[in-house]
């Protein structure tokens, strides 16, 4: 008997569930096995509505563009005019967001401070106080008042070019910091009067004061210390931009510190990192209605962070009304975080280059975010600083570029005007119209 | 005696004299009138005087003072001597809320009593408390002593580090990772010392001391009910 073939029963090719994807299943299965949650550094990874959504219409018959080689563009800003009797000039309108001493080597610390110098803006401490190393190399340091108050104390106080009073951050709105024991040094713990090793929190809220109302005396508290020399900036998460942009500057805020999910931590849990805040983009324009509707716009100087990587986001920002961005995660791999040349020792971390994030660990084959010798001596402060110092001139003339195509001879001369969107979602943010129409979602006037 | 009337003056130049005065100065004695609860009175001193202030205050009074002996003959409001490195505030009155917090050295004393969130993050600094303090005190605190004659309320010492807590009274209940702990013979004089510095009478073999149980200085997942 001829043995009768069946017909083959074809198979479908295998399907990854769009819900349970392999990076879910890791995260369940590493949940799974530990019994914590997982902890990372920098910023929000999903994709997100953002800068590169925006596009700069240029000049046209209207509007006549300025020389780029020949015609100046200004770039400076002056931040704190308002109540400080030395408010901060700056050359160029992006300075270099807090990081902490702990989170971030003395080194790193150092080059930040030369690049920033080197190109004449300001950089900013972190929660851990301030160090010599720091304070050295930065012509303009600005002093973060943060929650945990590690290092706090009036000299530094007093040796500072503006205060930072951190009420949030946009990686973890109404969240703390977070060192973990591997980088609690002798210096780190001895700097924040700490034990060893242990697991530091830093609070969420400051010890000494709720609301806007206590936050206006702690503001007069801070300024009578450091006789009302210094701009008082107030630096909170993108939240709730209107109401807290318009609270600060009752408060007396001179300069407000806006920042986006996108914007880095040195360490916090990834579920708070990708769940909580809202998109840079989508944070500019409500508070810079806020400072419109009190007549403080240009006076109370907003800065603007989370996810900043170029000269074109630069100009965006400031097209949208921002006085000035600050960068974080853009510094660190302008000194070398994440680098290629690293790539093996960052597959031996069980990760590869562009994607670490384990910065609480300590391991960073870098030298920058980390705390132990032998790795910190492969990070030179002084190229390090000459990096930083070539990214933030490039960024600048990117942004002169920009402005220049617009028309503008100043960067503060950009504005809404001069963009559009490419999505639906970018134009209803940023209040500019979807390209190719004079429409955007939610425009006065219109029934969407 | 120099005196200055806050009322007529104002805060603004009584702070700029305070500062003015350096180590060496002879202008080492200063009352101030006319507080009327006044906020940031005496705040950053950094010179060896002392400002007797005739009244009550509002937040901050005395914030990070460096050297300075500071009187109030009166309450004091949220915030006393928060981030004091060194000298020493004392409270005729009673004080509000977050009492001495993160103060890194120094002495505050406390005739009547504290608020809530008494010595709250505090790094180093000593609080002697004649009578009771409120809810969440010494929350998060690092290192320095607390001293307490009367009751603690809820919560004493919860998150603590290494800050030692003296409570000669009841204590309503304990934060998270705060236990009670062994009087030991150096702990009797500590105390001694500083009861003594503080102008109270109590018997420092009365008091009980709290501490850190260290068991949430590392995380550990089965430790997550604590919180």
């Amino acid at each position: 008997m001829n043995k009768i073939e069946k017909p083959a029963i074809p198979h479908t090719t295998p399907r990854y569930s769009a819900t349970f994807s392999n990076d879910v299943n890791s995260d369940i299965r590493r949940a799974a096995a530990t019994g914590i949650y997982d902890i990372r550094g920098g910023g929000a990874k999903r994709k997100l509505p953002n800068f590169d959504d925006l596009l700069f219409l240029g000049a046209s018959i209207s509007r006549y563009p300025l020389e780029g080689y020949r015609e100046k563009c200004e770039t400076s800003v002056t931040i704190g005019t308002r109540y400080a009797k030395n408010p901060i000039e700056l050359d160029i309108p992006i300075t270099i967001a807090g990081m902490s001493f702990g989170a971030l080597s003395g080194p790193a610390k150092e080059a930040l401070g030369r690049g920033a110098s080197a190109a004449g803006t300001s950089t900013t401490t972190g929660d851990g106080g301030m160090t010599p190393e720091e304070r050295g190399h930065s012509t303009k340091l600005v002093y973060q008042y943060l929650p945990s108050r590690y290092g706090m104390n009036p000299d530094d106080l007093r040796k500072a070019d503006a205060i930072e009073i951190v009420v949030g951050q946009g990686a973890k709105p109404g969240g703390g910091g977070m060192l973990l024991g591997q980088k609690i040094s002798d210096r780190v713990a001895e700097m924040r009067n700490l034990p060893k090793g242990i697991d530091q929190r830093s609070a969420c809220r400051h010890p000494d004061w709720t609301g806007p109302d206590d936050l206006e005396i702690k503001i007069l508290e801070l300024r009578e210390i450091t006789g009302w020399k210094v701009p008082i900036y107030v630096k909170v998460a993108g939240a709730r931009p209107y109401y807290d942009t318009t609270l600060a500057i009752k408060a007396g805020a001179d300069a407000i510190v806006l920042d986006g999910m996108q914007g880095g931590t040195a360490a916090t849990q990834d579920i708070f990192i990708e769940h909580v805040g809202q998109p840079t983009l989508a944070i500019v324009r409500p508070a810079v209605q806020a400072l419109q509707d009190l007549g403080m716009h240009r006076e109370v100087q907003l800065i603007l962070s989370g996810g900043i990587r170029n000269g074109a986001d630069v100009a965006k920002a400031m097209a949208l009304g921002a006085d000035a961005v600050a960068i974080g995660s853009a510094a660190l791999i302008a000194l070398g975080d994440n680098d290629p040349i690293h790539e093996e020792e960052y597959n031996k971390l069980g990760t590869t280059a562009g994607a670490y994030d384990d910065w609480h660990e300590g391991m960073d084959p870098a030298g920058i975010t980390t705390q132990d010798p032998d790795l910190m001596k492969r990070f030179d402060p002084k190229e390090g600083g000459r990096k930083l110092r070539n990214y933030l001139k490039v960024m600048t003339l990117e942004a002169q570029t920009i402005a220049r195509a617009c028309g503008k001879n100043h960067l503060h001369n950009l504005e809404p005007e001069d963009l559009v969107a490419v999505t639906m979602e970018a134009a209803a943010m940023a209040k500019v119209p979807l390209a190719g129409t004079t429409w955007y979602p939610g425009k006065p006037g219109t029934s969407y | 005696m120099l005196e200055f009337d806050l009322q007529e003056n104002g805060l603004r130049k009584l702070n700029s004299a305070l500062h003015d005065q350096k180590d060496s100065t002879n202008q080492t004695a200063w009352e101030v009138i006319n507080p009327k609860g006044s906020h940031a009175i005496a705040v950053g001193i950094d010179a060896p005087i002392e400002v007797n202030i005739k009244g009550s205050t509002g937040y901050y009074c005395g914030g990070m003072n460096k050297q300075a002996t500071i009187n109030v003959k009166g309450s004091v409001g949220p915030g006393v001597a928060e981030n004091m490195m060194s000298g020493k505030v004392i409270i005729e009155g009673d004080a509000s809320q977050y009492a001495g917090a993160t103060g890194h050295g120094g002495l505050l004393v406390i005739k009547g009593n504290a608020s809530s969130r008494c010595g709250i993050s505090m790094k180093g600094i000593n609080i002697v408390v004649h009578g009771n303090i409120g809810h969440m005190s010494a929350f998060m605190a690092q290192s320095g002593n607390l001293v307490v004659c009367g009751d603690a309320g809820d919560a004493l010492g919860d998150s603590l580090y290494e800050a030692k807590l003296f409570v000669r009274g009841s204590v309503k209940s304990l934060g998270a990772d705060c236990e009670k702990k062994e009087m030991r013979p150096e702990h009797i004089e500590l105390l001694r010392q500083l009861l003594s510095e503080a102008d109270c009478d109590a018997k420092p073999e009365e008091f009980t001391r709290y501490g850190s149980a260290r068991t949430l200085y590392n995380f550990d997942i089965d430790n997550s009910d604590a919180y």
